[in-house]
């Protein structure tokens, strides 16, 4: 277990020397990587430029709360898998003196933590699992030795290591090429509120950065004006953590009351100093309109790109304007094998991105399940190991898959992407082969199996989906969504046995 | 977090050719840009949910039922037929190369259309011409 694992080694920071896996970074999801990695006994050494844990959280979100929900009195108890669905910040672990740690920190104002809540939540963590983390060793260079080992130099010394997993997190401010676009803050860089006061605020961008900005600065700013080529995007509209987030949905409202707040749809052709402050050119997305806004202030809220050192040289292939690598169902790197990724970074390996709505891989309660996944698949196909894989009775099969489909947190947490995987081999029987990528599932030959996971419809709706895989074949069923999301009951059972008949 | 795109790559692409810089900007922050290794699938053959995709680079294979019918490179689009039909895919598209590809999530693609019309236009033709050669291969001409 992951205890008694740390506890053997110790809980000194980790230093220089050969390891089988070098985790880079110390935010979400480097912790739970080397959570998973003590509790499977895969030796690891973890490095951090950063001197404490946290990752992101140490600084941002800016001003407001965490977008992500913890809720302490939940339907489900404290603990108890289930209420992971309903506690997105906490890192899992099955030892209750590590898991669901968030609720008991949060001081119950809100069931969105606030930043210092986040951080002390990881910092716990990291220090109840004995993480052996090395704080203030930045990963300065890359390079893969005569047999294969990646080599990692930081100031301390060099980290040698067959698997190098990076949780280095999506926070390095990025900037498109608009002109003067650089002169101007980034997000990151946006100064207390109080500096805003009585000011007239440009922001580039209509993303949660954006609208987390505004929202803090209603109060201070004389006038706010959000631009993008694009119209803004909506979470309770687009049924995805992809859009702006209810909580920020006050300057949204205030815009169409004409109450000091517009949010324009133009292409920024150029950012221009002017006096003290900065003039902005823009022309309208659909209409051609020229239009010039007189700004005291104007902040890029305009994302951010993965730090990926030299990963590029090495061979590691990228996309989106270099800003993310390409990644396999696994999140190793499609063209440079023995390279991974965790963490916010994850979201990369897209997966079927059903109907065009992601993964919930850019936060922690989607790329918590990721690690766990990550670390099993690289004790199985990289360290040799031999996982358990429990045995099934054919009548328990159907009530287990019931079961996962109405509580399993990997299934709603991380809908039409994570699917739990029961194998039914004549020769080895029924066999629970645990949590696997669902594009993994639906893309690559195996043994006959069922695959069970939640699905969005683009309404918003969510139905259970069971994929097929027979002689290599796989065939899509869904099943009738519940209104109350549960499916034990016998309409249920009656569909999965009609399905599960097909192998009879 | 979407990836976007620059309007330049997206002006030397022929389906968009007809449309203006501002135009241009607005597809480009609705479009995601995606990547995919060589043998990943990206549409599946009978799995539903799909998108439309627009190839930026590298290749993809159309296979039906195993078999391969064509190869798809820059420039060439997919995912249209079973959005419009509403139905999942008659054919699997899997990376012949490492591949990369503009989405837009399907329940997206009326609206787009509809707001773009030199993209259905430019959509029509090519649609078209596939259906040409579609009616001559079963001619046997």
């Amino acid at each position: 277990m992951a205890a008694s694992a740390a506890a053997e080694r110790g809980v000194g920071p980790s230093p220089p020397g050969h390891y089988p896996v070098v985790v880079v970074g110390s935010g979400p999801g480097a912790l739970q990587v080397c959570h998973e990695l003590d509790a499977l006994g895969i030796g690891y050494a973890a490095i951090s430029a950063d001197p404490s844990p946290g990752g992101m959280f140490r600084k941002l979100p800016i001003f407001q709360r965490l977008l992500s929900v913890t809720k302490p009195y939940a339907w489900a108890e404290q603990h108890a898998r289930p209420y992971e669905w309903y506690d997105w910040n906490s890192l899992l672990s099955d030892d209750p003196a590590i898991s669901a740690l968030m609720p008991s920190i949060m001081d119950g104002s809100s069931s969105f933590p606030s930043r210092p809540e986040m951080e002390r939540n990881l910092a716990t963590f990291a220090e109840r699992a004995r993480i052996p983390l090395r704080y203030d060793t930045p990963w300065q260079s890359t390079r893969q030795a005569d047999d294969g080992r990646f080599v990692l130099g930081t100031p301390a010394g060099e980290y040698t290591c067959r698997v190098a997993v990076f949780a280095i997190g999506m926070a390095e401010p990025w900037r498109p090429a608009t002109p003067g676009i650089g002169e101007v803050p980034h997000y990151v860089e946006t100064g207390p509120v109080e500096s805003y006061a009585g000011k007239r605020v440009f922001t580039v961008g209509k993303q949660n950065s954006a609208f987390e900005i505004a929202t803090a600065l209603l109060p201070w700013a004389r006038q706010i004006v959000m631009a993008s080529p694009r119209p803004a995007k909506l979470s309770v509209v687009e049924h995805s953590l992809t859009g702006v987030r209810a909580r920020y949905l006050q300057p949204y409202e205030d815009a169409f009351l004409a109450n000091g707040v517009f949010l324009l749809d133009m292409r920024i052709e150029a950012i221009e100093r002017a006096g003290d402050g900065y003039t902005v050119r823009m022309r309208g997305t659909l209409d051609g309109r020229e239009l010039a806004y007189a700004a005291d202030a104007v902040i890029a809220t305009t994302g951010f790109s993965v730090p990926l050192g030299d990963l590029p040289q090495l061979g590691v292939a990228t996309f989106a304007q270099g800003k993310q690598p390409a990644l396999t169902p696994f999140w190793e790197s499609v063209s440079t094998p023995g390279i991974f990724f965790a963490g916010t970074i994850s979201q990369a390996a897209g997966g079927l991105k059903k109907h065009g709505i992601p993964s919930n891989s850019g936060a922690v309660h989607g790329h918590r399940y990721n690690a766990r996944v990550l670390v099993r698949h690289l004790a199985r196909t990289i360290f040799g190991q031999e996982l358990e894989r429990p045995r099934l009775s054919r009548a328990d099969l159907v009530p287990f898959l019931a079961d996962q489909l109405t509580l399993a947190p990997e299934l709603w947490n991380q809908r039409s992407y994570l699917a739990r995987v029961v194998s039914l081999e004549p020769d080895d029987g029924i066999r629970d082969e645990g949590v696997s990528p669902l594009s993994h599932f639906v893309d690559t030959p195996g043994p006959d199996a069922v695959a069970v996971t939640l699905e969005p419809t683009p309404e918003g709706h969510i139905y259970p989906a069971v994929y097929i895989r027979r002689k290599g074949a796989v065939e899509e069923r869904v099943l009738d969504a519940d209104p109350l999301n549960d499916y034990h009951g016998a309409a249920v059972q009656r569909a999965l046995e009609e399905i599960l008949a097909a192998f009879d | 977090m979407a990836s976007d795109p620059s309007a330049n790559l997206l002006a030397s692409l022929t389906l968009f050719a007809d449309l203006d810089t501002p135009q241009l900007e607005a597809i480009d922050h609705t479009f995601e840009e995606v990547a995919f290794a060589p043998g990943e699938r990206i549409l599946r053959q009978g799995i539903s949910g799909s998108n439309f995709y627009v190839i930026v680079e590298g290749e993809a294979a159309v296979r039906i039922d195993g078999t391969e019918r064509a190869t798809l490179a820059r420039g060439d689009f997919f995912g249209e037929m079973s959005l419009l039909l509403g139905e999942a895919p008659s054919a699997d598209i899997v990376a012949r190369t490492a591949l990369r590809c503009l989405m837009l999530p399907g329940p997206d693609m009326r609206g787009f259309l509809l707001r773009y019309p030199p993209v259905m236009y430019r959509m029509l033709g090519t649609m078209a011409l596939r259906l040409r050669a579609a009616n001559r291969s079963s001619d046997g001409g």
